[in-house]
Parts: C-alpha cells; sequence; structure tokens
C-alpha cells in the first residue's frame, strides 16, 4: 500500500446530527459533571472570601453591615443568578439521574432499554426544572 | 441382547433469563410479520418501483491523478425490488465506472467484507435495504480507518485487535484423540455465549466506536466480544480465564468503554457489545476482590 488518506476526526463531532440516544447521555454526562465541578469551585471562593471578611457578629448582621450576608443577599437579588440556579438545577438534576441509569449500566440491569432511560431522564429533569422556576424565581425584579 | 431403543434424551429449553436466545431478533422478525409491520415494507419498495436510486459514492484513489482529492460521484441506479445499498453499488460499478472499487463477497451478511457508512451509520451494504434510506444515499468508507480506495479502508489496525486477544480455544487437558472423546459444552453454556459467538469481523462497530477513535491502543467492542465468547466458555479451566481477563483489564482494556452504546447500535449482528464488555469489566472486578 503505496499510500492511504486519512479523513481525521471530521467524523466525531461534525455529526452530531447522527448521534444516537446513548452518545447524547454520554456528551451531557460530561457536560453537567463538569459545569457542576465549576459551580463548586465558584460556590467555594464566594463563600470563604465572603466568611473571611464576615465579623458574624449579631448586631451586624441585624444592622445590614456583615459582609457574608449582605453578598449573598446582594447576589439573590440579581435576576441572572436566579436563572443561573435554575440552571444549575437542571444541571444537577440531569447529572443524578442519568448517573443512576449509568449506574444501572455498570450493573447490567435494563441494557437493552438505555435510550428509553436517558429519555426518561430528560424528560424527568424537564418537569422538575420547569417546577421549580416559581421557587427560584420568586420576590426579584429584572 | 434387547433390541429396544433408549429414549432419546430431551433437552428442556433454558430457562435461564441470561440466555439471550429467548427473544432472538428472528422471533422479533416473525412477530413483525404478523402484526404488519411488513406489509409497510413492501409498501415502501412498492413505491421506489420503476424510479432510479441517487447514490452519492466517496471516491479516492492515489494513483489516479484527479482523485487524490477525495470526492463525491452521484450515479442514478434504476430501482428494484429488495435492491441493498451493495446492489446499488455493484450495478454503478458495472454499467457506469469499472473503477469503483469496494469489499464484497457473500452479498448475504456473513462474511463481514461490505460494511459502509451509510447515511451517516456504519451498515453492511448487503443487509441494507435502500428503500429503508433517505435519498440521496451517501455510501462512505468506514470512519476513522485509513482509506485505501473508494470505499476500502486498511484493516489491519481491526484485524491486530481481534489478535490480541488470543481468539482461539486453550486447554491444556483436551481429551486424547485416540479415545473419541468429545469435549461437550452444556447446552445453558452454549447459549450463554452464543451472541458473541455471532461475530463476522466486519469493523462496524469499530469504527463507531467514539473512544476507539482517540485511543488508538483500545482493544475495541470487536476484539472484546471475541474475548467475552473464550472467556465465558466453561470448557476452560479457570487459570485461563484468569490471563484473559488480565488482557481484558489492562489499560487499554474493558475499562476504556463509556457506555456509548455506538457499537451495539451498529452492529449488523444484533450482538449486545455493550452488555458484554460490561460483564467482562464486573468480572474483572470479582477477580481483584479479595474479602479478608
Ligand atoms: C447523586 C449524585 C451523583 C451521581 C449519581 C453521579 C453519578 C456519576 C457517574 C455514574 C459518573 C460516571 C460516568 C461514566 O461512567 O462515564 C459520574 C461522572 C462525573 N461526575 Fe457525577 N454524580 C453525582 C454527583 C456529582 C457532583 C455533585 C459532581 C460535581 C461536583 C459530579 C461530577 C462528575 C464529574 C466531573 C464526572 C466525570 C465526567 C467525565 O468526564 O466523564 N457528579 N457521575
Ligand atoms: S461485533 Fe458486530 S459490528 Fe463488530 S465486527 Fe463483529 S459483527 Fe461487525
Ligand atoms: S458481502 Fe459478505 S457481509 Fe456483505
Amino acid at each position: 500500500m503505496s499510500q492511504s488518506y486519512n479523513r481525521g476526526l471530521i467524523e466525531d463531532f461534525g455529526r452530531w446530527k447522527e448521534f444516537k440516544a446513548g452518545m447524547w447521555a454520554w456528551i451531557f454526562h460530561k457536560f453537567t459533571g463538569w459545569m457542576l465541578i465549576g459551580y463548586l469551585f465558584t460556590h467555594i471562593a464566594v463563600l470563604s472570601t465572603s466568611i473571611g471578611a464576615a465579623s458574624g457578629d449579631p448586631a451586624m448582621i441585624q444592622a445590614e453591615t456583615d459582609v457574608y450576608t449582605t453578598t449573598l443577599q446582594g447576589l439573590e437579588d440579581l435576576f441572572i443568578i436566579r436563572v443561573l440556579e435554575v440552571g444549575l438545577l437542571a444541571v444537577a438534576v440531569f447529572h443524578i439521574l442519568n448517573g443512576l441509569r449509568l449506574l444501572m449500566v455498570d450493573l447490567g440491569i435494563g441494557l437493552e432499554a438505555q435510550d428509553k432511560s436517558f429519555y426518561a431522564s430528560l424528560i424527568l429533569t424537564g418537569v422538575i426544572t420547569v417546577a421549580s422556576v416559581p421557587t427560584f424565581l420568586s420576590g426579584v425584579g429584572i | 441382547m434387547s433390541t429396544q431403543q433408549q429414549e432419546p434424551e430431551t433437552q428442556e429449553a433454558p430457562k435461564d433469563p441470561d440466555m439471550k436466545g429467548a427473544q432472538s431478533p428472528q422471533d422479533r422478525r416473525l412477530a413483525e410479520k404478523e402484526s404488519g409491520a411488513i406489509d409497510e415494507e413492501s409498501e415502501k419498495q412498492a413505491e421506489l418501483e420503476g424510479e432510479t436510486v441517487h447514490i452519492k459514492v466517496f471516491r479516492y484513489d492515489p494513483e489516479v491523478e484527479g482523485k487524490q482529492e477525495p470526492r463525491f460521484d452521484d450515479f442514478h441506479v434504476p430501482f428494484e425490488k429488495g435492491m441493498t445499498v451493495l446492489d446499488a453499488v455493484m450495478y454503478a460499478r458495472d454499467e457506469y465506472d469499472s473503477s469503483l472499487t469496494f469489499r464484497h463477497s457473500c452479498r448475504q451478511a456473513v462474511c463481514g467484507s461490505d460494511a459502509f457508512f451509510v447515511n451517516g451509520k456504519q451498515r453492511l451494504g448487503c443487509k441494507t435495504q435502500i428503500s429503508d434510506l433517505e435519498q440521496p444515499v451517501r455510501i462512505e468508507p468506514l470512519p476513522h480507518q485509513e482509506v485505501v480506495k473508494d470505499l476500502v479502508v486498511d484493516m489491519s489496525h481491526f484485524y491486530d485487535q481481534m489478535h490480541a486477544v488470543e481468539p482461539y480455544f486453550q486447554d491444556e487437558d483436551t481429551p486424547d484423540v485416540n479415545d473419541l472423546e468429545e469435549q461437550r459444552q452444556s447446552p445453558e453454556n452454549r447459549e450463554k455465549i452464543k451472541m458473541s459467538s455471532r461475530c463476522i469481523w466486519c469493523g462496524a462497530c469499530m469504527s463507531s466506536c467514539n473512544i476507539a477513535a482517540g485511543d488508538n491502543k483500545y482493544l475495541g467492542p470487536a476484539a472484546i466480544n471475541k474475548a467475552y465468547k473464550f472467556a465465558m466458555d466453561d470448557r476452560e479451566s479457570e487459570e485461563i480465564k484468569e490471563h484473559r481477563l488480565r488482557i481484558l483489564e489492562q489499560e487499554h482494556g474493558v475499562w476504556r468503554c463509556q457506555t456509548q452504546f455506538s457499537c451495539t447500535e451498529v452492529c449488523p449482528k444484533d450482538i449486545p457489545l455493550t452488555e458484554h464488555i460490561q460483564e467482562l469489566k464486573r468480572e474483572a472486578v470479582k477477580k481483584n476482590l479479595k474479602f479478608w
């Protein structure tokens, strides 16, 4: 064989329209897993910096000058934060439900229904996310 | 001496749910036939009667100037009832362009030589009905393998992986030929490995696997399935099974599988590849678990 042609990885993600359920589940699981890690570190950063500057003095909390309390209240007043919270819930719920699906797959249970269980996780995630909207968006203006 | 014949031994149908034979693809097709799904099929066929089929075929030939840059050629092939993708490219080759190159042999999904990438999915040319596909039908060589010419890809890496799992029966105490003894397998055990033994080495699964594409050393679904066939065979000794699991649990073995199910989706022989890989993962863990 003198020469051959390598088409590279064009088939991988350029062909996303041809992906099947199992592949989508894998991509979403990776994505949500790393989103959760990202959130975890942001969360720690926000809390630890505001705790460091906080006095914890009940009188200051009462007077609304405690840094920790004001930081969190300030964040919760932002509409974008409320939207991101809904997003975080969606990401976490999907990761958990699909994580349970993957645990079943690892145990060899119901592998014939792996596509259906993926669709079920998607639908359940959607339902839970929509149901959470009133709670997350209450008492905030745009 | 009594001439009375011994009652032939009858075998009970296996009840173990592990035995995949229970709902075989054939049963499924029979059920479909009864429920009338097949009528729909013949309707689709009738619709195409007398029409031509538009196929777009990947072309590449390093030795011909003008074909060194890959391109797609269009062919319009007269449709015939029951026409497969392989029939269509064969017609195009025989009638329009004799240089069109692809592998094929048995034309009945047995030899495994004509796996192509048809409309974005790895399929066997001879097992894929044209009437089931959207037109134009795009026919390409298998992804993630080097293209040698047109639809022909280099399969040597795939074969290397298949051989890496020692795909042959190994047993120390093979019965003596002179005793005319047989090495029997229990019907239950035969059922267990039945699906895994159907592989025709077409390479569709390996080509569909995103992990195999990124990790050239990954054994791949077909080789792991081949190993499953022997590892699950009761006639091999425990030591040999351990030896097989040691091959499978190495860095580029079963643990690379991320359960994307692409291989199971494309396998033309309906082998539950992901299921077999997962079972071997559990076997590998069980072998290493020690409670003391
Ligand atoms: C009940 C909660 C959770 C369940 C059931 C769960 C389940 C799983 C499972 C089964 C996997 C392995 C996926 C595979 O086999 O390919 C996984 C991967 C992962 N999880 Fe979770 N998980 C949970 C919560 C979390 C949380 C809270 C985080 C982050 C803080 C997280 C981050 C990740 C990451 C980064 C991966 C690796 C993704 C990858 O690159 O493949 N998970 N999870
Ligand atoms: S396991 Fe299926 S897809 Fe893979 S090589 Fe064998 S027959 Fe082809
Ligand atoms: S020609 Fe033999 S499998 Fe298709």
